[in-house]
């Protein structure tokens, strides 16, 4: 008995958080002038309609988790990186930089080192706010949102000036498509899903095991936990705060890269396409833990997909995709106070449990 | 001498937006909340802004009436989506950077929604046109930095000794102060603390509404989802900057909106220079640098900001 109310708590407040989530966005839904049942069956159905659909939602899947991993990691070190755009964008250039120099190079030479120097462009990205947060107490939240702006900039001026494609007569700002040699091949045939996905599912594990299995991860998560014991018991709160942010940020680097050179094929504006955000949404929801954020991402990836097939087959705007996931932040983080209030499942237990205990 | 002259100018104009966001969020902020959605509310406002003239008269010019009614819509819609933030981080005393975020995001989010199924690709409406004021704008450069603006920007300038004199000199600002500094004993004085912050969470949504009609009626005269451009954001690190002080807040939204405008005007006036995108990144590399030499700035800020107020627990 004592277990079950508990559960019981749980599973109707998730419940409910998740009835106010279908709720608003039918309303939103409704406001655009759209039938509510038809919207929400083609964002639900469409991707599971073939294969060749199932891989666009997989496609999405690999930045969104290997994003999400990285924060996982900062925001289990009690620091909020809101960065992964930038650090993505930064992660895109340095490797699209480099695909032309180690060109020559056999491929499996020439694509760790694009990924490598995509992540260490995406690492120096994260780096910036993780010292200013140590020693100069800036605050990350906007140190990394003024470097999202800072970055989206300086990707502009790479790809219009240094790096545009010298074949490209219209002067659209874009690189050159990438050279073989460190481009991701796909998986099957046709579809969209290529060979990142496997990067991202090591480094779920990869990150699982730094996080729960080593001394480093056990010191970030103990300065995440409570700041002033951890610096109490002798854990340098300020280095692993810049070590966390370097993941972090090495991270949106690394899915900067891989969408590049699997999916994209070159360096164009618009091509970080708010997956930084979208991440922060997928590590909420898959509870800050790889085995949570993987189906996590998966999930948001046919949300994302359903802004293709929106604009397609309904009046519905892709806008509302984005509105969605702002809602589905705010409810996360209500809902993991309601959990986590005691006093609340007290009182829950006393109303519908307290007979039949007695 | 043109492009100085411009860029005075058109700082003053357009720092309105700016200061009064960031005014709003200073009230949030000397209450005790962090509230980054600031840019997901001025979104919203500025597609109120442009919604109801946009409708009345399409681009042609409407009455100053409708005008205002646009700015006054967004500046209620900014105080309900304030509402909102206050359900979330004050009723479920949920984490207020990550809150804000989402705010955010569904702030940019909504608007872009409404406004493509409303109005569709980019319109530009009129808007409210400058009103030079007879005599005083004659005056040789003064008269065109100071007089040569709409009407509504004074009314908005005298919001900045309104704004201090609410927070320093009225019963309900050393309310707002007070629950800021330490909800406990405000708290046991009798002041009800949620209410004291959901009252300052919708002024600042206000506020930041109205700041974001403004831009659209006064400066930009049509709308995106991305119009807000990141204002949202500098608005908050302004209220750091200005060292939760109204009148600073305000020197530092004539700075920062003299760095942006001062780019813009030199992509005009010297077309020859190639690395805008550089001139583009410099308001925002300006904010970093000014929090990270900034550091004794923090210790000013309101002692309870950014942590939520629960009257059952213990410290």
């Amino acid at each position: 008995m004592k277990i079950n109310h508990k559960i019981i708590f749980k599973v109707s407040v998730i419940l409910a958080a998740v009835l106010v989530a279908l709720l608003v966005g039918a309303i939103m839904i409704l406001a655009t002038g759209e039938s509510v049942f038809k919207t929400y069956s083609i964002i639900i159905t469409m991707p599971f309609s073939n294969f060749r659909t199932f891989s666009e939602v997989l496609v999405r899947m690999i930045p969104l988790t290997i994003i999400a991993l990285g924060i996982c990691v900062s925001s289990r070190c009690g620091i909020n990186n809101i960065g992964a755009e930038g650090q993505m964008a930064m992660g895109i250039i340095a490797t699209t930089a480099v695909a032309f120099v180690v060109a020559p190079l056999p491929r499996f030479i020439a694509i760790p080192i694009a990924v490598l120097v995509g992540a260490i462009a995406g690492g120096i990205w994260g780096f910036i706010p993780g010292i200013l947060k140590a020693k100069l107490d800036v605050s990350e939240l906007l140190s990394t949102v003024m470097l999202n702006y800072a970055a989206a900039q300086f990707y502009a001026f790479m790809i219009r000036v240094p790096l545009i494609d010298p074949n490209e007569k219209t002067g659209t700002p874009m690189s050159a498509r990438l050279p073989e040699s460190t481009v991701l091949h796909k998986l099957f045939k046709g579809a969209a899903v290529h060979q990142g996905i496997f990067l991202a599912l090591v480094l779920a594990l990869i990150v699982y095991i730094l996080l729960w299995k080593t001394s480093w991860g056990y010191k970030m998560r103990a300065s995440g936990a409570r700041q002033r014991a951890a610096k109490y018991g002798g854990i340098n709160v300020s280095k692993y705060l810049i070590i966390a942010m370097i993941i972090s940020g090495a991270c949106a680097g690394m899915a900067g890269s891989v969408e590049l050179m699997g999916n994209q094929g070159r360096a164009m504006e618009g091509i970080t396409g708010g997956y930084g955000f979208s991440g922060i949404v997928v590590a909420l929801f898959g509870g800050l833990h790889p085995a949570g954020i993987i189906p996590a991402a998966f999930f948001f990836g046919i949300l994302l997909y359903a802004q293709v097939n929106l604009q397609i087959l309904t009046s519905v705007p892709p806008n509302l995709v984005e509105a969605l996931q702002g809602l589905i932040i705010l409810i996360i983080v209500a809902v993991q106070m309601i959990l986590s209030n005691q006093y609340l499942e007290e009182k829950f237990r006393k109303k519908f449990f307290s007979k039949k205990e007695a | 001498m043109d492009l100085i002259l411009n860029t005075l100018t058109l700082t003053i104009r357009f720092s309105v937006a700016l200061m009064i966001a960031s005014m709003g969020e200073m009230f949030n902020q000397k209450a005790g909340i962090f509230n980054l959605g600031c840019e997901g509310i001025m979104t919203m406002g500025a597609f109120l802004g442009l919604l109801i003239p946009f409708s009345y008269g399409g681009a042609g010019s409407v009455p100053f009436g409708i005008n205002l009614l646009g700015l006054l819509s967004g500046a209620a819609a900014g105080a309900l989506m304030g509402l909102l933030f206050g359900i979330i981080v004050i009723t479920f005393r949920a984490p207020q950077g990550i809150a804000g975020i989402g705010l955010q995001m569904f702030g940019v989010g909504l608007a872009g929604t409404l406004f493509r199924s409303y109005i569709g690709g980019s319109q530009s409406i009129t808007g409210i046109t400058a009103y030079p004021i007879p005599v005083l704008s004659k005056i040789p450069v003064v008269g065109q930095i100071l007089f040569t603006h709409n009407p509504i920007i004074y009314i908005c300038y005298a919001l900045v000794p309104l704004a201090w004199f609410i927070i320093y000199k009225t019963p309900w600002g050393m309310k707002v102060r007070a629950v800021g500094t330490h909800p406990r004993a405000a708290d046991s004085l009798g002041i009800n603390v949620s209410r004291v912050r959901y009252q300052s969470l919708a002024l600042g949504g206000a506020m930041a509404g109205f700041a974001g009609a403004f831009l659209t009626l006064c400066q930009a005269k049509m709308f995106t989802a991305e119009i807000i451009n990141g204002r949202g954001f500098i608005a908050v690190a302004l209220v750091y900057f200005g060292q939760w002080h109204p009148v600073k807040i305000f020197l530092g939204a004539l700075l920062f909106t003299f760095a942006q405008v001062l780019q813009t005007q030199i992509q005009i006036f010297v077309p020859s220079f190639q690395y805008y995108e550089f001139l583009t990144m410099l308001p925002y590399i300006l904010v970093i640098v000014v929090l990270a030499f900034n550091k004794e700035s923090n210790k000013l800020g309101p002692a309870a900001l950014g942590k939520p107020f629960n009257r059952e627990m213990r410290i």
